[in-house]
């Protein structure tokens, strides 16, 4: 039985708020984005496609990759049971973090672009969030010291922060004329460097609900267990070698694509564990249903579920040519960075900002704003399936019709996707709203 | 004897640290070798394509429209829209903008160095998933 000290400096508690922020952001920006596929054309000439698609997506990858970053940084503290190596060096990266997160936004808000999807900014806004990552790196690892055999979230987070790096770095190649010359060459390694910036985020925060459900738990058994470290080099695996099922359409090389279907189906193990283990799953969930944290990984545990069905669906390449270019690889995409990140962030979040024992109100409180978030996002989520078969029938049909004829006869979907989206936005937000009290309340 | 060195082998690599340099090193290994050997071949620089790309991310095209499926669902995929529709038709659009898309208000030159980035595009291969053949093992080819 290990108890850890809940005691952490405030530079990780800062970095969670600025996620939460950038959060609503996101949401906000979704609304909007969800309201120019029901009325095409609204706010063309102000807030038109083009700049509401990148403030939305970014400011979503921000909130996963801070709020990410504060989790480590807080559960670096509790477990040590010692100070970060140095807060003020977090507090640089954050201030960073948050100057050039503005800077992005504005340029979006603009309309001045340059970069490439997901980061849209010009490039030269990069080098801050560059700067700032290797703050963390060199904090991270002179906190940890490495001197003895470390846990599985340890080496999560280790992997998650080192590879980020180089992904990030990765993605920028198209500077190069060697690598943007050709689109082809261009494609094959933006998207290598995406599956693993993905793949690295996911491991910080893998880590950090691991290390959280120790925390509940008192049980470290798992951590050091030889299933833990199994199913950690299995993670690592396909973070480094299944990028490939983004791009089976893409003319590149064969044995890229083989060896990624290959990788891919390995994930079919850690279904058959979620499945084996279900059954123990819910018997802890009941026992500690008192707890925000444990709901949200729970919901998000569902949400893995379903989401890894569809991957593995979509990672197959005889499928992904149906699905691909469709809704339902946004529905994939919703429902990882929402019903699996955001939950165990927000799970995350509930531990390090607030106190987790509510009164029989806000007990109340938050399991109506749960409901309406998690419910939301399922019909959102089959909305977008809705959408993406559709899409599918017609990109696979002889005779297409025009494609914004095929838009017009499925904006009733649209319309299901952005009442859904709204409602889901509110539960969030209903959700948010004690977090920030809480650390007003400590203030 | 080889019972002995695969003890050996086996006990190597349950120890965690190998194990994850073994797995970092193939990765680099496969990482160089992408690098080196791109999957297209390089053709001599074509400049007014170049500024074409730069100008596709400039006004963010890819928010709203794919290459290869992959990109924004806004509007259409344009991988091969040079082939389909035929220049005239493209340059049309991006002078005047859609109902949805904004006038961008190219000036001439811009709008061919697009044109000429979308025909470097279209050369580069053929994004239908209709042409796509479906083998038994699940994989696809053309």
């Amino acid at each position: 039985m290990v108890q850890y000290q809940n005691k952490s400096s405030t530079a990780g508690k800062y970095f969670l708020l600025t996620g939460l922020i950038l959060l609503i952001i996101g949401l906000i920006n979704g609304i909007l984005g969800a309201f120019q596929y029901v009325i095409p054309g609204l706010f063309k000439s102000s807030l038109s496609f083009e700049k509401i698609r990148p403030l939305h997506v970014s400011s979503v990858v921000f909130w996963i990759i801070v709020s990410a970053t504060g989790g480590v940084l807080s559960y670096v503290e509790n477990y040590t049971g010692r100070k970060l190596f140095s807060p003020t060096l977090a507090r640089l990266q954050l201030t960073i973090f948050i100057c050039s997160i503005f800077f992005i936004l504005v340029s979006y808000l603009s309309g001045i672009f340059g970069g490439r999807e997901y980061w849209e900014y010009p490039p030269v806004l990069s080098l801050p969030i560059i700067c700032g990552w290797l703050l963390f790196l060199i904090n991270f690892i002179v906190s940890i010291k490495f001197s003895k055999r470390q846990p599985v979230y340890v080496w999560m987070w280790f992997t998650g922060i080192v590879f980020f790096l180089f992904s990030f770095l990765e993605s920028y190649l198209w500077i190069f004329p060697y690598f943007r010359s050709n689109i082809v060459n261009d494609m094959t390694i933006q998207w290598k460097s995406y599956g693993s910036m993905v793949g690295s985020w996911n491991m910080l925060i893998y880590g950090c609900v691991l290390f959280l459900i120790e925390k509940i738990s008192g049980d470290d058994n798992y951590s050091k267990s030889k299933v833990s470290f199994a199913l950690y080099f299995l993670g690592l695996i396909n973070l480094l070698f299944n990028w490939g099922h983004h791009i089976y359409t893409l003319p590149t090389h064969h044995f890229i694509k083989t060896i990624s279907y290959i990788v891919s189906m390995s994930e079919l193990l850690i279904l058959a564990r979620i499945i084996y283990n279900w059954k123990s799953s819910i018997t802890t969930a009941q026992k500690l249903s008192f707890l925000p944290s444990y709901k949200l990984i729970i919901a998000a545990d569902v949400w893995i579920l379903l989401n890894l069905l569809l991957a593995i669906a979509m990672s197959v390449p005889a499928i992904n040519i149906y699905t691909h270019g469709t809704h339902i690889t946004v529905a994939h995409t919703m429902g990882a960075t929402i019903g699996i990140n955001t939950m165990l962030l927000l799970a995350v979040a509930y531990d390090i900002l607030c106190d987790q024992h509510q009164s029989i109100f806000q007990r109340r409180a938050f399991n109506v704003a749960y409901w309406i978030a998690n419910v939301s996002l399922l019909l959102f989520w089959i909305s977008l399936i809705r959408i993406g078969v559709l899409k599918a029938k017609w990109q696979m049909s002889l005779k297409q019709i025009p494609f914004s004829v095929m838009m017009k006869q499925i904006t009733p979907y649209f319309l299901i996707f952005l009442i859904c989206g709204l409602t889901m936005a509110i539960g969030l937000i209903f959700l948010i709203v004690p977090l920030f009290r809480s650390m007003r309340k400590q203030n | 004897m080889q019972n002995n060195m695969s003890n050996q082998i086996i006990q190597f690599l349950s120890r965690r640290v190998n194990l994850f340099i073994i797995i970092i090193f193939l990765f680099f290994s496969y990482t160089s070798f992408i690098y080196k050997f791109l999957p297209a071949k390089q053709r001599p620089a074509n400049k007014l394509a170049d500024s074409g790309k730069q100008l596709w991310q400039e006004k963010n095209c890819i928010a709203c429209h794919q290459i290869y499926g992959l990109g924004g669902y806004l509007g259409p995929d344009l991988t091969n829209c040079y082939s389909l529709k035929g220049s005239d038709y493209i340059k049309s659009i991006l002078r005047t903008g859609t109902r949805i898309m904004p006038d961008f208000k190219f000036s001439v030159e811009e709008v061919n160095a697009i044109v000429e980035y979308l025909h470097e595009v279209d050369n580069s291969g053929e994004a239908d998933p209709r042409k796509f053949v479906k083998n038994k093992n699940g994989t696809i080819s053309k």
